[in-house]
């Protein structure tokens, strides 16, 4: 809201910097109240206006930076997977839109997968890349999706999928349609082997991928202002030849609607999740000798989580330690596959 | 009318005129041309129908005259009961389905229907399914497991219905939850793509044991016209982007993403319907024969396992 920040610095600079050896990028405009940003405050603000609040796409790998506890997480390495398998080309080869993609952001595919912490509980997480072709999902989104879930069954980790997809990426046709019980299939093994599965559902998250995984977690939440529906909004109208309401498939509207849980601004997203992380995998329940001990409050989250965690590991040899994550996954597969997985399963696997 | 039947047509309509004029003229002995015409229209159709390009392939798969889910179960099921409603909001008609026999078995059968009059098609919405209806689905897929009934989905939809009351009522939701639901129910479960298969809106009740195509039907991700206008930005695009989707039933065999063709009499099942239910029918029990045999665990893993390794091996 500042008149001086907002329109003084800009034009002094367009002044001052007449040699243009600033680059041009240096102040952001917002696209929602037109503010003007330095790009350095940007950033600090985790890509969030600070005139108006607008939570504009964060880069993906800022992304990560905020989710994790203390910025720290590592790359899951993803399988290869078929390039192009239609030959698919329109106006442009989509091998060379895949190469165009690659060279400006840099990555493999619009997906990455991390592990980490997050409020103290070891988590993996599955970031859409929108940068990479509006982040539509492939068979490369999809092999990430499954091996993100097949690492968190076998790491008992939590398992949080952060979409930002316009949906589909038609280029792969019926390959990517699939996608979407792929995806399902692996989010319901997260779910059948006990642990919480989250959805974060971040702007914009349409099309085929709002209709599948991301709409099966066991808690949705969502950025403030992200659009979240199925059908693009210019389709709906040329339906229904209605307007549509202003806050029409925003999260705010999802909720009202009952199908996100809870709207998180950015800079609470750490804190927040990592809350709801503990208490689902039951991080920090005071042993009954420490019942005294119960209100453990937020900043300690982070430190408790991580004792709980070295308290278990001491004494135990890497190898047995593998083996028993081994073992465990075996028994979750079976259960997986064997029958429905009943309450009581689901209880004592989390427990462990 | 498809254009590129338009010969087959006026053949047709010539050997109808024929038959008046020699009914009015008794002495006129017109079966010999008539047998000529009507050879000459096979082989017309033949000619055509073996060299369709994906476009034509669409319009055959939309044709109105096509057989639907109604006709289906007119002539596959017996005792055939519809059941409606979602239990939460409404009844949808565009996704419709109940309980009946199927060779003897009792079965859960449901699929699109678009309709055929005018409001008929207004009535079920051009099959195109709200979250009723594929929460009815979901509905209809648990009785299925708690009476160990297969289920028989057949799928006609150019897609779910992209409306405001839609999107309020969760249809992404509704959607997922169905295909959960599919890959959840422990009974066989047999799909056939009849007509379109149109997105999100298809795989919601398709993510079965067996899934068929009618050899003309098509199956997508977007309609090749809303691909064309994204990724040619323009409508008149939509051959185009009917070849390089790669919709047709023999693609997506070759893609490993269906399982068997059902082949179409001569012509297109809108020329032969009952032909080519029947032959639908007789896939269908020779596949649920094949599932019943399967120990209830393994087939649930099977089915998993055939979605996860869809794209694996191309």
């Amino acid at each position: 809201m500042n008149w001086i920040s907002n329109y003084i610095r800009p034009k002094i600079q367009s002044i001052v910097g007449e040699q243009k050896d600033v680059p041009d990028n240096l102040w952001h405009k917002c696209p929602e109240c037109d503010g003007m940003i330095f790009h350095r405050e940007l950033q600090e603000n985790m890509h969030v206006c600070h005139h108006c609040n607008y939570h504009m796409i964060i880069p993906v790998l800022d992304r990560l930076d905020i989710l994790f506890d203390g910025a720290t997480w590592t790359r899951v390495s993803l399988p290869a997977v078929a390039e192009d398998p239609l030959k698919f080309k329109d106006k442009k080869k989509y091998t060379d839109r895949l190469k165009d993609s690659r060279t400006k952001t840099k990555e493999k595919d619009a997906i990455i997968v991390a592990e980490g912490r997050i409020g103290g509980v070891h988590t993996i997480v599955a970031a859409f890349n929108f940068k990479f072709m509006g982040g539509s999902m492939g068979a490369a989104v999809g092999e990430g999706i499954v091996t993100a879930a097949e690492l968190a069954v076998s790491k008992k980790a939590p398992l949080i999928i952060v979409p930002a997809s316009g949906g589909a990426r038609m280029q792969e046709g019926a390959l990517s349609l699939m996608q979407m019980p792929r995806t399902i299939i692996a989010t319901k093994r997260v779910k059948e082997a006990g642990l919480p599965y989250l959805v974060l559902l971040t702007h914009p998250t349409t099309g085929g991928v709002s209709a599948s995984f991301a709409m099966v977690g066991d808690i949705h939440l969502a950025e403030p202002g992200a659009t979240i529906g199925f059908a693009g909004k210019r389709v709906i109208q040329e339906t229904i030849r209605e307007e549509l309401p202003d806050d029409f498939q925003t999260s705010e509207y999802l909720v009202e609607h009952g199908m996100v849980d809870r709207v998180v601004e950015r800079k609470n997203l750490n804190s927040e999740i990592g809350t709801i992380l503990s208490i689902l995998t039951k991080q920090d329940e005071p042993a009954e000798s420490e019942s005294g001990n119960t209100k453990a409050s937020a900043s300690t989250t982070k430190s408790k989580g991580k004792k709980t965690k070295s308290k278990k590991s001491k004494g135990e040899t890497g190898n047995v330690k593998n083996f028993e994550t081994a073992q465990k996954a075996k028994q979750i597969k079976k259960a997986s596959s064997a029958a429905k997985p009943k309450a009581g399963q689901r209880v004592a696997s989390a427990r462990k | 009318m498809l254009d590129f039947e338009k010969p087959v047509l006026e053949l047709e309509n010539k050997i109808v005129e024929l038959r008046k004029v020699s009914s009015n003229d008794s002495g006129m002995n017109i079966s010999e041309e008539i047998d000529r015409m009507q050879n000459k229209i096979q082989r017309l159709l033949v000619s055509t129908y073996s060299k369709l390009t994906p476009a034509q392939r669409v319009k055959v798969a939309r044709h109105p005259q096509r057989p639907h889910f109604k006709d289906y179960v007119e002539q596959m099921i017996e005792d055939f009961t519809p059941l409606a409603g979602d239990r939460q909001f409404g009844e949808d008609e565009a996704l419709i389905g109940g309980i009946g026999r199927f060779e003897g078995q009792s079965v859960v059968i449901m699929g699109h229907e678009k309709g055929r009059e005018t409001n008929e098609r207004i009535r079920h919405n051009f099959g195109m399914a709200r979250p009723e209806g594929y929460r009815k689905a979901q509905r209809l897929m648990r009785m299925a497991e708690q009476f160990d009934l297969p289920i028989i989905s057949l799928v006609d939809t150019a897609g779910a219905y992209p409306g405001l009351g839609a999107e309020e009522r969760g249809q992404s939701e509704a959607i997922a939850r169905s295909i959960e639901t599919c890959l959840s129910v422990e009974t066989p479960f047999i799909s056939v793509i009849i007509g379109e298969g149109g997105s999100g809106g298809a795989i919601a009740i398709a993510a079965a044991d067996k899934v068929f195509m009618l050899e003309h039907s098509v199956y997508s991700v977007i309609s090749p016209e809303g691909c064309a206008s994204i990724l040619w930005r323009s409508a008149d695009y939509a051959q185009d982007a009917s070849s390089a989707l790669k919709l047709t039933s023999e693609d997506m065999l070759k893609l490993g993403l269906i399982d068997d063709i059902i082949k179409e009499p001569m012509g297109g099942a809108h020329r032969q319907a009952e032909k080519t239910i029947k032959r639908t029918q007789t896939k269908i029990l020779e596949s649920l024969r094949e599932l019943k045999a399967l120990p209830r665990d393994k087939l649930l893993e099977q089915r998993e396992q055939k979605f996860l390794d869809m794209g694996r091996n191309l």
